[in-house]
């Protein structure tokens, strides 16, 4: 059985419906996945996870969460899921163990008996205990929050942006409990606006404007982008760019990094834009092939 | 080229108590220049942007900001210089026009002045239609775009951008970076922060904070030939595991 099965879930919010924030969405999670749901502020991915979790019902279509049904069986899913919300939702003015316990006890649970399976976020936030949870930094506030979205074992795991505004270290190391998670048989639906950490994920879906633009592995949507993507630089990188822009054998150009992605048009030659860019007095020229990762394929799918 | 310096600092220290926030950090930055200035949570990179906007000041250490010293001119600097970040950008329940009014006042940016310079920033945001709209109904991507033009429509000689594109599309983020090239081809310099690394690339220098000091400041080109690293990304991890404050 799938952990998660989304058929058709629509969500409008404003006083005539107006406002369609999940547009007829559907998809399906496997037990133990990792599944990334990967868009930029505004594509809707909060609105999806309230529904997921219960929080909101939605206007129309279904879905379950380990074989229980959003709207009817809400109860038993609030108790086997565990949901991380975007933004910081413990009690400021308890300690760091206070929360804790609070949800374990919510959970009919003790800290004791689901030890193993926070330990390791646990650990490094147990020396401070006694502070709280109001006074932690932001990477702290991080580990303090998995830790109780996790303390009554869900089977489900809700991660909703958990690594926006997060240092690069911070989310390398908060992927890596992920997988960890994952080895507990752990379901996780993640967030994120970040692209880099699609490539993180078992399958990914990418969202925008409520609706999911492309579903699958990250090497089956890097796979699906067919053009040949040619990375150029220049001492001038600004001026590079806007020349590249108005070459007719370019369909797109864009920064990317230390080179500029341009995703040529059929038949275009390599040759060709080197003798167009050297003309045009593009100095200290380099030009090579780049594989499509999975923000050259979100920017193709975002444009078309 | 000395004169062309636009941000100077020697040895500028922050404490607060017994905690080093920003420890001895000498860096020049050139007019015109895009300076990335990255770091881990809790490095100290804010409260070293407080100290060069004029808002905080130092423990100990010398700076001047446009040529205005940090400790006596506090408030010739922040007529200098333009200031946005992710978290404080533009009033949601003013209208777009508004907000341009609001800040552009603040400046003393003479009626006349305001109203030809706005219509010209709408035109060239595609903002026409939304003029009279509230910035709150705006997509986080757009209200960016605007509080970066808003941030600079006095024409200060320094911006400063903390996080702009956090959490921003990706056509968005780099429309976003073309407005900062416009910026700086235009002379305006830029002070920013970011977590995308593929930003830092964009910078002329990027400097690396760890544990309130600056650990690495060079050209990305630079930064990667001394760290043997394939990317921003790498240089960075380096540097930043080697961390010992627990913030994170």
């Amino acid at each position: 059985m799938q952990s998660v099965i989304v058929n058709n879930l629509s969500k409008n919010y404003g006083k005539e419906k107006e406002i369609k924030a999940v547009k007829d969405v559907s998809f399906d999670v496997s037990p133990a996945e990792i599944f990334g749901i990967i868009g930029p502020d505004g594509a809707g991915k909060t609105s999806l996870f309230r529904m997921l979790t219960t929080l909101l019902l939605p206007d129309s279509g279904n879905a379950s969460v380990d074989g229980s049904d959003i709207v009817k069986d809400f109860k038993a899913i609030r108790k086997k899921v565990g949901y991380m919300p975007g933004r910081f939702s413990l009690y400021q003015d308890l300690s760091v163990e206070e929360n804790l316990n609070f949800f374990a006890t919510i959970f009919n649970t003790t800290i004791e008996k689901n030890y193993d399976l926070i330990k390791d976020i646990y650990i490094q936030i147990e020396p401070f205990k006694k502070r709280k949870a109001g006074k932690l930094s932001g990477g702290m506030k991080q580990k303090l929050a998995l830790s109780c979205a996790l303390i009554h074992r869900p089977v489900v795991l809700f991660l909703d942006e958990p690594t926006t505004g997060v240092d690069a270290v911070s989310r390398k190391e908060f992927w890596d409990m992920l997988k960890r998670l994952k080895q507990q048989g752990i379901t996780i639906l993640v967030s994120t606006p970040y692209m880099d950490e699609a490539g993180l994920c078992d399958r990914i879906t990418l969202m925008q404007q409520g609706k999911l633009l492309s579903t699958g592995t990250p090497t089956e949507i890097t796979g699906s982008f067919k053009q040949t993507i040619l990375g150029v630089k220049a001492a001038n990188m600004y001026d590079l760019l806007k020349d590249l822009n108005a070459y007719n054998a370019i369909e797109d150009a864009y920064a990317f990094g230390e080179y500029h992605h341009a995703v040529m048009k059929e038949n275009s030659s390599e040759e060709a834009l080197q003798k167009y860019l050297e003309e045009k007095g593009n100095k200290e020229l380099v030009i090579q092939q780049i594989k499509p990762t999975i923000e050259d394929s979100f920017l193709r799918l975002m444009k078309s | 080229m000395a004169n062309d310096i636009i941000i100077q600092t020697e040895q500028l220290t922050k404490r607060f108590g017994d905690f080093i926030a920003v420890d001895h950090i000498s860096f020049d930055v050139h007019k015109g220049e895009i300076f990335g200035f990255l770091g881990a949570n809790g490095a100290g990179k804010t409260t070293a942007m407080r100290m060069l906007c004029g808002l905080s000041l130092p423990t100990s250490g010398k700076a001047t900001i446009a040529g205005f010293d940090i400790y006596k001119k506090t408030e010739a600097i922040k007529r200098s210089i333009g200031y946005m970040s992710q978290k404080f950008s533009l009033y949601e329940d003013l209208t777009v026009k508004e907000n341009i009014r609001f800040y552009a006042g603040i400046y003393g940016m003479s009626n006349k002045y305001i109203k030809d310079k706005t219509a010209l920033l709408l035109q060239q945001l595609h903002l026409e239609d939304e003029a009279d709209k509230l910035v709150g109904s705006l997509p986080l991507g757009w209200k960016q775009k605007l509080a970066f033009s808003v941030a600079i429509f006095h024409e200060p000689q320094i911006v400063f951008l903390d996080e702009p594109t956090g959490g921003v599309d990706p056509v968005t983020r780099r429309e976003f970076w073309n407005l900062i090239y416009e910026a700086s081809a235009k002379g305006i310099t830029v002070f920013v922060t970011t977590h995308y690394m593929d930003e830092a690339e964009y910078c002329n220098r990027v400097s690396i904070m760890v544990d309130g000091r600056i650990d690495a400041l060079d050209t990305p080109v630079a930064l990667k030939e001394n760290f043997s690293a394939a990317s921003m990304d790498e240089v960075f991890l380096q540097l930043a595991r080697k961390a010992t404050r627990n913030d994170s």
